[in-house]
């Protein structure tokens, strides 16, 4: 292919009257066959037709060509169809460009004809010496590892193990603790249903008797290697190491309670925590008329800017099941705002007000302080200092990152927020995925989820995960950078730049490497490389330097 | 005739070129000057792309990418953002700054970007010619678009800007975490003493010549130029050519 002469084939599309009507394409048609290597050139009306393609796919065959231009539309939109197009007459995809002489043209400059004209001829003349620097390249094929590795055995990850596995993939859940069951373990009712959290502790069963789930108990990760659809980590029980393959990952390790030491005057006995209370609760012995709680502690500051999202409704079920026990006790709620987003939380909200549960809003400046036998606040709607008797002060503490959130992280290669949670990929687009392609998130690790959200959220994770697990082979752009071993110093300053930690140093060779499954072919390595030894393969500076000499010698 | 200005646009695959073909769809209409080569991201435009594009006599070049935040890949437009700064501060020692413009286009942002396009276009219409075109000029133009390739090709900035987003925040070899003040202070210095070392070695790339007359030339004391050619031979780059009744000419040994 090297040692080939180049012939381009150049096919420009009238597309209707949206290119033909305004553009002057048999002229630039004419003026395409002048350009060097050129042994082809001509009109069509639709080239995206079948018509169209039969007339590229024929004429590669007919005139050798060994590269294809098509001038038309968006390669946005038409480029996968008309490299399928040069795949099928023989020809490498990747020796196909596209030229846009219509949303960026014909479309754009209607009161300007002549001038379009002169722009797609400069923009096909372009075209036209990229594509003779264009090589042919390969897509990768990656084989998948049928089997799934779900790092946490809370709610999360015991939904998403379970999902998996009914999905009829092999699943590794490592839990670090002796027991599966996370945080639930120490709930003793969930709202809104108020069911008994020991309920949904059954799925526990479930996921200990699925055939297809393995369980690894008190299990510490070591070490994590490799890439969407071969990963491989190595755990420790005991001191015995063993070591999981896995297509995918997903993370569902929780968070953790913030400790409630420290904060107004906690002392464990009649000023005590959310958590503390769900105990009591639990074993019936809660026995105070006077309750108040207080919302928004150690969060929604400067230290802990976040809102942990789970804190209002908790108080709300505590304060409700206090109430039917004891109908006659006073359960006040110090707030600063009550988070009870959609129908079935504002609905519980109004039937905690209407069992006669008090409300007072505080301003963080003037946080409510706690007295021997009572509580004084400053009430802004009464613009006045009260004072609340007590016999129990529960603090609602939010949930946090786990302390060895950051050691996971860098296992993942994954990115965590400012908090210490883990970040998704997109927000909104994509707000289950890493950007490492086969690791995915779920419920509090991502951020303090309730049991709802988690399991909307390890479904969500193991739908994404079966998208690859699904499938035999793995195929993956050939467009990715290569490090020119005899340029390269080995400075490494390309392996903090990638994203996507696609660049790494081969300590057996001691040479930094590119692999090829996990670069996405961005070229920012390229472009800042301080030895230039890197190539983007199909954007290299050969290929694009080309276009530019030509645009601008051109006078 | 007036003066249509040949201009070149770098937009990412993802954001800033999707925003060029909803204009197309929403016929938004724009100035007809502009050439675009698409890439992946706008983090693969290496600034080289761009001295290139003035040597060759193009008038203005535009480099757009996903908004800050928004980038496909993450945190290319970041990179895209500082290297689009050195590339900047040395233009602006010869009077080129004006001539890029960086900035962000959503796939949204149909208007936005024709709107951008046609502001530039019109800033490089009044800034006029490429200064390349004029014959009087041409050489000392030349010259000075040579130096700053030949800066923005060598390792010494490259090399600080690949590093600019991990010293500044992750900190050095030492675990010492560099203030972005600090930072722009010493790459400041950096890129001063590197555009005054490539333009000797651009003086001296044929002939030989002694310290007072480089001096000379480049407008410089003769104990600078003499501190840069110190550092130039260390680099391997730069040798005695010839010694003159004491006064020793040096030349660029430099490949490539």
């Amino acid at each position: 292919m090297v040692d080939e002469e180049v012939k381009i084939g150049v096919f420009i599309c009238h597309c209707g009257t949206n290119i033909g009507g305004i553009l002057d394409v048999p002229n630039i048609t004419e003026y395409a066959k002048t350009l060097p290597h050129v042994v082809y050139a001509a009109d069509n009306l639709y080239t995206c037709s079948e018509v169209g393609l039969t007339q590229i796919r024929e004429n590669i065959k007919e005139h050798n060509l060994n590269r294809v231009i098509v001038a038309s539309c968006s390669p946005r939109t038409h480029e996968p169809l008309f490299r399928a197009t040069c795949f099928e007459a023989g020809l490498n995809p990747y020796l196909f460009e596209m030229v846009n002489i219509r949303d960026q043209d014909s479309w754009v400059h209607m009161k300007e004809p002549e001038r379009g004209t002169e722009k797609a001829k400069d923009l096909i003349r372009m075209g036209v010496y990229k594509a003779a620097l264009l090589e042919p390249l390969e897509k990768i094929k990656v084989s998948i590892i049928p089997s799934a590795l779900v790092i946490g055995g809370g709610i999360s990850g015991m939904n998403a193990a379970l999902n998996l596995a009914n999905r009829g993939f092999e699943v590794n859940l490592i839990e670090k603790e002796p027991h599966l069951g996370g945080l639930i373990r120490s709930l003793n009712k969930t709202y809104p249903t108020n069911e008994d959290a020991s309920k949904l502790l059954e799925i526990t069963n479930l996921v200990e008797e699925n055939k297809k789930i393995k369980v690894f108990k008190s299990a510490i990760i070591e070490n994590i290697d490799g890439f969407v659809g071969n990963y491989k980590t190595t755990i420790v029980q005991n001191e015995n190491l063993t070591k999981i393959e896995s297509g995918i990952i997903i993370v569902a390790t929780g968070a953790s309670p913030l400790s409630p030491e420290g904060y107004y005057s906690y002392n464990g006995k009649d000023i005590i925590s959310q958590m503390e209370l769900e105990h009591l609760l639990k074993n019936n012995s809660v026995y105070a008329n006077n309750v108040i709680m207080i919302q928004c502690v150690g969060c929604r500051n400067e230290e802990r800017k976040y809102c942990s999202n789970i804190c209002c409704m908790g108080a709300l079920k505590n304060a409700m099941l206090i109430k039917e026990k004891n109908p006659d006790a006073h359960v006040s709620i110090i707030f600063r705002d009550i988070q009870t987003k959609g129908t079935t939380y504002e609905a519980y909200y109004r039937k905690a007000r209407e069992k006669g549960i008090l409300f007072i809003k505080y301003l963080p400046e003037k946080p409510p302080v706690i007295k021997k036998d009572h509580i004084q606040v400053y009430n802004e709607f009464l613009n006045h200092e009260i004072s609340i008797s007590y016999d129990l002060i529960v603090l609602s503490m939010p949930l946090i990152a786990n302390d060895d959130s950051e050691t996971l992280a860098k296992m993942l290669k994954v990115p965590l927020e400012v908090n210490g949670f883990f970040l998704e990929a997109h927000v909104k687009l994509r707000p289950v995925d890493f950007a490492t392609d086969g690791i995915y998130v779920c419920g509090s690790a991502h951020w303090p989820a309730d049991i709802s959200e988690c399991i909307s959220q390890s479904n969500a994770a193991a739908s994404r995960a079966s998208t690859i697990l699904s499938k035999d082979m793995l195929e993956v752009e050939g467009s990715t950078a290569e490090i020119n071993e005899d340029l390269c110093v080995g400075c490494e300053a390309c392996i903090k730049l990638c994203p996507y930690s696609a660049i790494s140093k081969d300590e057996e060779t001691d040479t930094v490497i590119v692999n090829k499954v996990i670069c996405k072919g961005c070229g920012v390595c390229g472009a800042s490389c301080p030895h230039q030894a890197i190539t983007i393969h199909h954007f290299t500076g050969d290929q694009i330097l080309s276009a530019i000499v030509t645009y601008g010698g051109e006078e | 005739m007036t003066f249509e200005p040949k201009i070149l646009g770098f937009l990412c695959n993802w954001c800033s070129y999707a925003g060029a073909d909803l204009a197309g769809v929403s016929r938004i209409q724009y100035p007809t000057n502009i050439r675009v080569i698409r890439v992946m991201c706008s983090g693969r435009v290496d600034p080289v792309f761009i001295a290139e594009a003035f040597i060759e006599g193009i008038d203005g070049v535009i480099i757009l990418g996903c908004h800050l935040g928004d980038c496909h890949y993450i945190s290319g437009n970041y990179e895209t953002e500082l290297k689009m700064k050195m590339l900047s501060k040395l233009l602006n020692f010869i009077d080129f700054s004006d001539r890029i413009r960086l900035d962000w286009v959503s796939a949204a942002e149909g208007n936005r970007f024709a709107q951008i396009v046609g502001e530039f276009t019109e800033h490089i219409r009044k800034l006029g010619p490429n200064p390349l075109k004029e014959k009087k000029k041409k050489i000392e133009i030349l010259d000075n678009l040579n130096t700053i390739k030949a800066v923005l090709s060598d390792r010494r900035l490259r090399g600080l800007v690949a590093r600019q987003r991990e010293l500044t925040t992750e900190g050095n070899v030492y675990n010492k975490v560099i203030s972005s003040e600090e930072f722009e202070k010493f790459f400041d210095d950096a890129i001063l003493n590197e555009l005054l070392r490539h333009k000797i070695m651009i003086k001296i790339r044929e002939k030989g010549k002694s310290v007072p007359n480089i001096a000379k030339e480049i407008g410089i004391e003769p104990y600078k130029v003499l501190q840069h050619i110190v550092t130039l031979r260390a680099r391997g780059w730069v040798d005695v050519d010839e010694i003159n009744e004491e006064i020793p000419t040096f030349i660029s040994i430099k490949e490539g």
